[in-house]
């Protein structure tokens, strides 16, 4: 138990540094590159959590295909690559007063709602199994949809950018 | 380990996605901010899913990676779209529904 307190730890430390310089950084490369380091620390702690089916699919997706997106999304629109202090809005000053109230929020409720509960050791774990026999059984029908919104998903985004 | 531990995660890198919408101006970085509180989001399932002993909260997180991929494929393609057309993807310069 102290060994996975430790290691979530660390990793949390690593994924909060990695979102705040995501949001503050002024080279829109860079800030890709700290997204990499909070979506490895989400899979981390996916790990953590006994479930390695989401972690898998967290690198494969997200570190693998979207990061690519992102800087292909970076060199085609010709973001300056380097430095760039045009990135923040007039009145970015404003969002720091807002998410601190939100985290207040959330906070209270969740220090309210689950306190000290600790999560189950013993429990059977939640394996790929199961998680197979829940797509392609009660969640088929969401399943099918999502499988047509990925379709319009790509359709639709060859015809925004294709050039005519 | 505590539930609450990583619900109070998911809720720090929820807020700062939150900071970032609001405070980016270049479009693709207020995606990746997106990118950011989707993710809280997938934290918070998993965490249920383990506390509750059931598979549908890893069904819902593979469903919101799916969902997530294409919405950055569209958002993105919207991003070139509205650079082709304007030369800019800065959110302040789009200010036509003003009046």
């Amino acid at each position: 138990m102290v060994a996975q307190n430790i290691g979530f730890t660390i990793i949390a430390a690593a994924m909060v540094v990695g979102a705040l310089r995501v949001v503050t950084t002024t080279n829109v490369v860079h800030a890709a590159l700290w997204l990499v380091v909070v979506l490895s620390g989400a899979a981390a702690q996916y790990i953590l959590l006994a479930a390695e089916f989401i972690a898998v699919t967290q690198v494969l997706v997200y570190i693998g295909a979207v990061m690519v997106l992102f800087l292909f999304g970076t060199m085609l629109t010709r973001s300056r690559i380097g430095t760039d202090s045009g990135l923040n809005n007039s009145y970015a000053k404003l969002g720091i007063p807002v998410a601190m109230v939100l985290f207040a929020a959330m906070s209270l409720a969740l220090a309210d709602s689950f306190g000290t509960e600790e999560l189950p050791t013993d429990s059977s774990l939640i394996n790929t199994q199961q998680i197979s026999d829940q797509i392609f059984g009660p969640y088929l029908l969401p399943f099918w949809a999502l499988s047509f919104v990925l379709l319009a998903a790509v359709i639709g985004a060859i015809v925004l950018a294709r050039k005519d | 380990m505590l539930v609450n531990q990583f619900l109070f995660l998911s809720a720090l890198l929820f807020c700062i996605g939150v900071y970032g919408v609001i405070a980016r101006k270049n479009a693709v970085l207020v995606l990746m901010s997106i990118e950011l509180i989707l993710n809280a989001v997938n934290l918070n399932f998993v965490a249920f899913a383990l506390r509750n002993g059931s598979a549908d909260g890893h069904t819902f997180a593979l469903y919101i990676i799916a969902i997530a991929a294409a919405e950055v494929g569209v958002g993105l393609g919207l991003v070139l779209l509205i650079f082709r057309n304007r030369r800019t993807i800065s959110l302040d310069d789009l200010s036509e529904m003003k009046g």
